[in-house]
């Protein structure tokens, strides 16, 4: 059984259904090794001038785009940020399609047009990534609202990140989708740091669930290192929503293992701090519940898909130039 | 305008907006409207009783009384034009637009592009305008702001015909649409006593719509080409009836839409007057009478028989005492003054 089918079950139980366990197990692995060693291939490939622009990237919070995206349809919606990758990845937009947009070829999921900071794609339930902070904590209220009114049992979730929480934006978008009761999962991907400002300095209240209290809308802590934590809450809330009980906010407690942008080295972090997080890796953190050979098999799986997208965006055509008066207006 | 043939009775551009909402609303169950008191039984139908008996008719799911978070109004028509549906928002002044400014120019207009054409924003934000004794914060009109934007489309509708017909259209198109209206002529009797306007036009009882991005010639003239919108339409109106008596025959055009500009429509009058006055109750420096200038310049100039003139409000914000809010608004008496010292 696929996890998208899995959607919202329960373990299952019983000998028959130990095999689909751990097929499942092993797709939240596949799934959050995909992005891990998407953005490593990435990172490489901007260093060396094949990708343009800027990058934010998303190591050390895999299980969270992963562990929220395998309990969403495809017909449900995802809201992203500046950080897109992991979140474009897991809702289902392919290697190829991400690895050219990055390249700025015709052939990527925005035709060329988005680049990294708006990777997306509609056709798997994801806006263009919406890079202002706090831009898809009032844009997502409008998803829910379209669901809410054509009396769909769909679901949006917004990602955003702790940062976000302190622009008016997070606190419009939360308020409306209490009162109008939207199906909508906010997910915090709190990381502790907006780019080098450490949350301790910008908000008197440590935890972002806090927040949501004051506008009556439940709230979860989870550990978003671990993909099955962030499952499980997100099954929890999406449930929730689909049967029209409003929305509800997670906080997943997480860390990029990398700097804010590209040229970040992360001296505003102590070792101590990296090292601690680092060995709550989220691969270590799921690794764990696999056999070894499975693990390297993955591995192999996710390099060769990895080639194939890199030569696929490499052998793309670029756009012509005067692409870039399309598609202003419908 | 309507044929004759057509039955009509008279609106006010209220009445006009109004039953633009209520027939659409029927004709289409994606639209639905949005924003600060529209819909509390008892209460005001809007800021400016737009909206009294819509929710009587649709009902408090389709006419939707949100908190006083504009920026959330906005996101919320993003995401629900995103998905399909055709969300009429509403400002309750175009004031409060820089509130939710990222929704509007970082979201709406631009989604579509950046998802390389593949979704589309048919969402309307109305918002109405204009000094009207108010002071600095609720009587802007930031139509120039918008005009800027690639993406967005801004109209502005002067009277009841033209105002509901392209409230339809922009309800209809698949583009997000801001609609500027000015709240002096919304067709209130005591503002109708002050203003002087004839504020109720012939408004068909049958289904019409009015384009997008096409203008109004509102008089034929030979001798000097005025454009303007909203109240500075009718004060070059008047400077034009005046000016007549005198033997000046002025060309009046009111180009409804302000992007897309119907260019056509202003570069054809210029070209027969060779003289273009812009009047508009923006203020001066970077409004939008700017860029019809430089677009008349570009294509016109040979045809320019003197400098392009722009009248508008003066660059401050509006003050509240009455004799400083005339002093700083265009009005007859300038617009007539300019094309004489035009026509020398």
């Amino acid at each position: 059984m696929t996890p998208s089918k899995r959607a919202e079950a329960d373990l299952p139980g019983g000998a028959s259904a130990q095999a689909d366990t751990a097929a499942w197990v092993e797709a939240l692995y596949r799934g959050m090794l995909l992005i891990r060693r998407f953005e490593e291939r990435v990172y490489r490939l901007f260093l060396e001038g094949e990708i343009p622009g800027t990058l934010h990237q998303y190591h050390g919070q895999e299980a969270v785009a992963v562990g929220v995206c395998d309990v969403l349809r495809p017909d449900d919606w995802i809201t992203s940020t500046h950080r897109p990758h992991g979140h474009a990845l897991a809702k289902g937009v392919s290697a190829r399609a991400a690895m050219a947009e990055l390249y700025g070829k015709r052939t990527g999921c925005c035709a060329g047009k988005g680049g990294s900071m708006h990777l997306g794609d509609p056709s798997v339930g994801m806006l263009p990534a919406i890079a202002i902070v706090g831009g898809g904590n009032t844009v997502v209220t409008g998803l829910g609202l379209a669901m809410k009114l054509r009396k769909s049992d769909q679901v949006a979730a917004c990602f955003f990140g702790e940062g976000a929480t302190n622009e008016g934006a997070f606190h419009e978008g939360l308020n409306f989708a209490a009162v109008e009761r939207l199906p909508i999962v906010l997910v915090c991907e709190n990381n502790l740091y907006g780019a080098s400002t450490p949350y301790h300095r910008v908000s008197l209240v440590p935890d972002v669930a806090e927040r949501a209290k004051a506008y009556g809308v439940p709230a979860r802590i989870v550990d978003g290192m671990d993909v099955l934590a962030v499952r499980a809450a997100t099954a929890e809330a999406v449930a929730s929503a689909r049967t029209g009980a409003g929305p509800t906010l997670i906080e997943c407690k997480t860390y990029r293992f990398t700097g804010h942008s590209r040229s970040d080295a992360c001296d505003y972090r102590t070792d101590d701090e990296e090292a601690e997080w680092a060995a709550r890796d989220p691969l270590l953190v799921h690794g764990a519940r696999l056999e070894q050979e499975a693990i390297e098999q993955l591995e192999a799986g996710v390099r060769a898909e990895l080639d194939d997208a890199v030569e696929f965006a490499r052998s793309s055509p670029l756009p012509e130039p005067h692409e870039a008066l399309d598609g202003v207006y419908a | 305008m309507p044929e004759t043939t057509v039955e009509t009775r008279r609106l006010t551009i209220a009445e006009a907006l109004r039953e633009a909402i209520a027939e659409e609303m029927r004709r289409d169950e994606d639209v639905f409207l949005l924003g600060e008191d529209v819909g509390v039984e008892g209460g005001f139908g809007g800021a400016f009783g737009v909206y009294l008996g819509l929710v009587e008719e649709f009902g408090h799911e389709r006419i939707i009384d949100t908190p006083i978070s504009e920026k959330a109004i906005a996101g919320a028509a993003v995401g629900a034009a995103v998905l399909g549906m055709r969300p009429v928002a509403d400002m309750q002044y175009a004031d409060f637009l820089f509130e939710c400014m990222d929704e509007l120019v970082n979201q709406a207009a631009k989604l579509r592009y950046m998802s390389g054409g593949k979704l589309s924003v048919p969402m309307v934000m109305r918002a109405p305008v204009g000094t009207t004794l108010r002071g600095a914060q609720h009587g802007q009109c930031p139509e120039s702001y918008f005009v800027h934007v690639p993406g967005l489309k801004v109209v502005a509708p002067s009277d009841a015909y033209h105002a509901k017909g392209i409230l339809k259209s922009a309800i209809r198109d698949d583009n997000p649409v801001l609609v500027f209206e000015h709240k002096l002529l919304y067709g209130s009797k005591g503002r109708e006593a002050a203003g002087g306007f004839d504020l109720t036009a012939e408004v068909p009882t049958d289904d019409y719509t009015v384009p997008i991005g096409k203008a109004i010639i509102k008089r034929s003239g030979i001798d000097v080409t005025l454009v303007a919108t909203h109240v500075s339409l009718y004060r070059a109106l008047a400077a034009a009836d005046q000016l007549a008596s005198e033997g000046i025959e002025c060309e009046v055009i009111d180009p409804l839409t302000l992007n897309p500009l119907d260019e056509q429509a202003i570069f054809g009058s210029v070209q027969k007057t060779g003289r273009l006055v812009i009047v508009h109750e923006d203020t001066l420096t970077g409004g939008w009478g700017a860029e019809v200038a430089a677009r008349v310049a570009d294509d016109c100039l040979a045809y320019l028989e003197a400098p392009i003139k722009r009248i508008a409000t003066r660059d401050v914000p509006a003050p509240a005492a009455p004799v400083l809010e005339q002093a700083i608004v265009p009005q007859v008496e300038t617009i007539v003054a300019t094309v004489k010292e035009m026509l020398g």
